[in-house]
């Protein structure tokens, strides 16, 4: 069993930092929609938790869409030397290389390379506004209701993120660089 | 504002917030599109090499929508703002970043 760097960055970026921040979202889109049906009223641990659950939300937000365009997009849009005619070292030549799947691209990676970017700004939005109110939320409906909606934003614009990194790296993944081995099994 | 709610805290910093997130979320929509369309605009926004026009159109928003927090905040963290309103410009902002990162609406320009 083994795995390449860039493999290893690629599943880092998604499925430890993008995943895990989808994951956490349903918690916390419960707990504000709840606030907001509760006219505010929350027990203060609640608050105490939800502050600091939504500012690791915001950071995993960061974490997801930095590594993501700073270490794992300069491998997806590497340029491939004249003559290469494996590519599989270069996704995003691989994809445009055929009418069925340059949509993977020009589609898919186009959007979610800018969409992706919402996440993290409305996330800090959301997580700064409870971390300056807290308890003072409860007596603000409509940024109540702002930072459930920002927090949704963030949300979707992560879930189209991911949708689209996790098709795209099944038909171009990210492979290359150092080779890390885990285990090596008998053949049967 | 309801009668029953007794505010300790002004909403101007939150309204600050929501409004510079707002306007963070629509200017990394124009840099998009004006990337997309624009080969001159693409190459000014090319500030890592490696990631492309990307690193430009998201340190550039990151940019404006920082110094928007900052002014927005330093203009209303001491006073109440018209809440109601900001968050429904900050969600039509939102809502057109959006459509302006989806790409077959940039291509239909």
């Amino acid at each position: 069993m083994e795995i390449t760097s860039r493999g290893l960055w690629t599943l880092i970026h998604g499925m430890g930092f993008g995943a895990l921040f989808l994951l956490a979202c349903s918690a916390a889109i419960y707990q504000l929609w709840h606030l907001c049906r509760s006219n505010g009223a929350s027990e203060a641990h609640t608050d105490v938790v939800l502050k600091w659950y939504l500012l690791a939300m915001a950071l995993l937000a960061w974490l997801s869409v930095l590594s993501g365009t700073y270490i794992v997009y300069p491998w997806y849009r590497a340029v491939a030397p004249a003559g290469t005619h494996d590519l599989a070292l270069y996704p995003q030549l691989l994809l445009k290389s055929s009418p069925t799947t340059i949509g993977w691209h020009t589609l898919g990676m186009e959007w979610k390379e800018h969409v992706a970017w919402l996440s993290p700004i409305a996330m800090t939005m959301a997580a700064a506004t409870f971390f300056h109110y807290g308890r003072d939320l409860r007596n603000q409906r409509y940024l109540r209701n702002a930072v459930l909606s920002f927090t949704v934003v963030a949300f979707v614009a992560a879930a189209i993120a991911g949708t689209w990194g996790a098709m795209i790296n099944k038909y171009a993944p990210t492979v290359g660089g150092q080779v890390y081995s885990f285990s090596q099994a008998e053949a049967k | 504002m309801n009668s029953s709610e007794t505010r300790s805290l002004p909403n101007g910093a939150g309204a600050a917030a929501t409004l510079a997130a707002g306007i963070g979320a629509v200017v990394l929509g124009v840099l998009t599109l004006a990337g997309d369309k624009s080969p001159a605009i693409k190459n000014a926004l090319i500030f890592y090499r490696p990631t492309g026009a990307l690193s430009g159109v998201t340190t550039v928003t990151i940019a404006v929508w920082f110094v928007v927090w900052l002014l927005l905040h330093r203009l209303w963290s001491k006073k109440d703002v018209n809440i109601r309103k900001i968050v429904t410009i900050a969600f039509v902002l939102l809502a057109a970043s959006l459509l302006l990162t989806f790409p077959p609406f940039i291509d239909a320009f």
